[in-house]
């Protein structure tokens, strides 16, 4: 029995085999597939095409339809988009359905996931959005897949994978206080480049990651793609349980690497070198250190999205945003509802996040959704419409990502993106950090 | 849909161009199983690109570039399967580029839209856009006709009689792997030793 990677070991299990290595093609059992406004209505409409008009769906159970991406716009096509999911899940029956404008309403399917307890250990989810990977940090395999190969598992609840070989990243130690989830990414991503991890899984351990919490180790995992992984990987414990606990009451299989398990590559980390780190137009690996970017002018900052829009993201922000006002216009959106009203209820020292971001003179949005991320309809929320220089706690700048192509995106972690908003320039955030926190 | 020679006008690219610059985020309201909506993606492709002439002219859902020669990383970003769609509605028939983003690749080699092709060499260096270009797939080559140059690919290998067929549903019919009609039994009909690159 050869030695496997907690990717492999999945793998093996989906495909019902012993064991897998790199470069095997198997067929994959999917334990969830999950699609959203976007891609759904494609997936949808080849389902029926090549299904027949008439089909169901392979397991009722195992289809997750959270709408997500272009929900509060004026568009029709949009709004009509929405109506083909409804239509489709009321003749598919369908029971796991997060639809707009009612009680169940999320927002962000990555974040939606793991909120209605879609997330597993053990499991394989495929969605039809590049992001899916975030769900690696559930300790599951999660990967991004087309509108026809969704519709093919709509169909026959499988798919065909290669098995990818193993990239390992270990943080040794402790991160300093002033280094969050996204800093650490955007260095790896720095390191490997954009490309470094295509076809790759990307495992993430060691004792810095063991301290993060949940949201945190789904922000490391969200940006896998950025670097090319196919997906990305954390050992459960006793947080994932936690948070495992509180949101399904379905048993799952973890899975743990073998000792001298191969990897194509491992690289390990002082994690107490780590400092607030900065992606500079136009792409997520054209790394630069906060404390460089000190003469950077920006026109707005953004904190939202699957990366940056989690609860710890606000609660981050707010510690660096406290008693400050913002010197740019500054957009935030949480990612889902359940973030939306915790900003209501979730205190520091006695008040409330939506206070201290009002007081701030933050622009919010209460309405969860992808919004400005990925630019979207022309009325959205935070787009950028013109040659704006903007910091976000997104996770890509390529040309036009936030809308306007002239626009230019600086990505960063929500402690530096709330010190830049309050100067107008790209700040390091321990300027802001060293006395209050 | 099938095709051994692609003879054209290239449209040159460099590294890391995404699926935003391929297909701009605002354009995803379109679904590409409706027809009209179909044709419209291709009247957007590679709208999000810096500094580059127009793909698709001002007022057309076609181009007059059926080859595009790009650099590193092609199709990076999201996993929006309207991205090869689009250029393929558009007309554009092979992308030929060093490599690829896995899920674009996989897209492709789906939807049976686009020949994926991978080149060992920086061709970006040995094209500028609107050359004429013979590419030969049996061959696996690609033919300045200006310059006179001949650069070797990579094999499409098992994604090539995939995209020959028009994609992996009609592949698979066409192969007996489901049925021809494409109702009920194609669960039990897929053969587990099928390989297709991703």
């Amino acid at each position: 029995m050869s030695r496997m990677t907690m990717t492999e070991k999945i793998l093996a299990r989906a495909s019902g085999k012993h064991e897998v290595h790199p470069g095997d093609n198997v067929w994959v059992t999917a334990d969830v597939l999950m699609t959203h406004d976007v891609c759904g209505p494609g997936t949808i409409g080849i389902f029926k095409r090549e299904f027949g008009k008439d089909a169901k769906v392979w397991d009722r159970d195992k289809v997750v339809i959270v709408p997500d991406h272009y929900i509060f716009t004026g568009d029709e096509k949009c709004h009509r988009n929405v109506d083909i999911l409804r239509d489709f899940v009321r003749e598919q029956q369908l029971p796991h359905f997060y639809d707009v404008g009612s009680s169940r309403y999320k927002g962000v399917c990555h974040i939606a996931l793991p909120e209605g307890g879609h997330t597993r250990p053990g499991e394989v989810l495929f969605g039809t959005d590049s992001h899916t990977c975030t769900a690696g940090a559930f300790n599951e395999f999660a990967t991004g897949i087309g509108n026809t190969d969704a519709a093919f598992i709509l169909g026959t609840g499988k798919l065909l994978v290669k098995v990818p070989p193993t990239m390992r990243f270990v943080f040794a130690g402790e991160f300093p206080p002033y280094v969050l989830a996204k800093d650490v990414i955007l260095q790896v991503i720095g390191d490997i480049g954009v490309d470094g991890g295509t076809y790759k899984a990307m495992e993430f351990a060691g004792e810095a990651v063991e301290r993060l919490s949940m949201e945190e180790r789904m922000t490391l995992c969200n940006m896998v793609i950025e670097g090319g992984g196919k997906n990305g990987i954390i050992e459960a414990d006793a947080t994932t349980f936690a948070y495992l606990r509180a949101r399904t009451t379905r048993s799952f299989n973890p899975v743990a690497p073998d000792a001298g398990a191969a990897y194509a590559l491992e690289r390990t980390y002082d994690a107490r070198t780590f400092e607030p780190t900065v992606a500079r137009p136009h792409s997520p690996d054209n790394r630069s250190a906060a404390r460089e970017l000190g003469d950077v002018r920006l026109t707005r900052a953004y904190i939202g999205s699957c990366t940056g829009g989690k609860i710890t993201d606000f609660i981050n922000a707010a510690q660096v945003m406290r008693g400050h006002t913002v010197a740019v216009d500054t957009f935030l959106v949480p990612a889902t509802t359940e973030i939306s009203q915790a900003l209501r209820t979730e205190r520091l020292e006695g008040r409330t996040l939506l206070s201290i971001f009002e007081d701030a003179g933050c622009t919010i949005s209460l309405d969860a959704s992808c919004a400005a991320c990925l630019g979207g309809p022309k009325d959205t929320f935070g787009r950028i419409n013109g040659p704006e220089v903007c910091i976000s706690t997104t996770n890509r700048n390529f040309p036009g990502r936030m809308g306007a192509k002239e626009g230019q995106v600086y990505l960063a972690s929500p402690y530096t993106v709330a010190a830049s908003a309050i100067t107008g320039r790209i700040t390091d955030p321990r300027e802001f950090l060293a006395g209050g926190a | 849909m099938a095709a051994s020679t692609i003879r054209g006008r290239v449209y040159v690219l460099g590294d890391n161009i995404d699926t935003d610059q391929i297909i701009p985020a605002q354009y995803l309201n379109l679904v590409p199983t409706i027809p009209d909506e179909y044709e419209k993606l291709g009247s957007y492709a590679f709208s999000g690109v810096l500094d580059v002439p127009r793909f698709v002219p001002e007022g057309s859902a076609k181009t007059s570039y059926p080859i595009i020669v790009a650099g590193r990383n092609f199709g990076c970003g999201s996993s929006r399967e309207h991205a090869p769609i689009a250029i393929g509605a558009a007309g554009g028939r092979a992308v030929v580029a060093e490599s690829y983003a896995r899920i674009f690749f996989r897209n492709c080699v789906a939807t049976g839209e686009l020949y994926p092709v991978e080149t060992p060499t920086r061709l970006v260096d040995e094209f500028v856009t609107s050359d004429e270009a013979e590419l030969d797939l049996d061959a696996g080559t690609i033919t300045n006709l200006r310059s006179g140059a001949c650069f070797a690919l990579r094999p499409l290998g098992d994604a090539r009689p995939v995209i020959d067929a028009g994609g992996l549903f009609a592949y698979a019919r066409q192969t007996g792997m489901i049925s021809a009609t494409g109702t009920s039994d194609s669960k039990e009909r897929v053969p587990l030793n099928q390989t297709i690159e991703d």
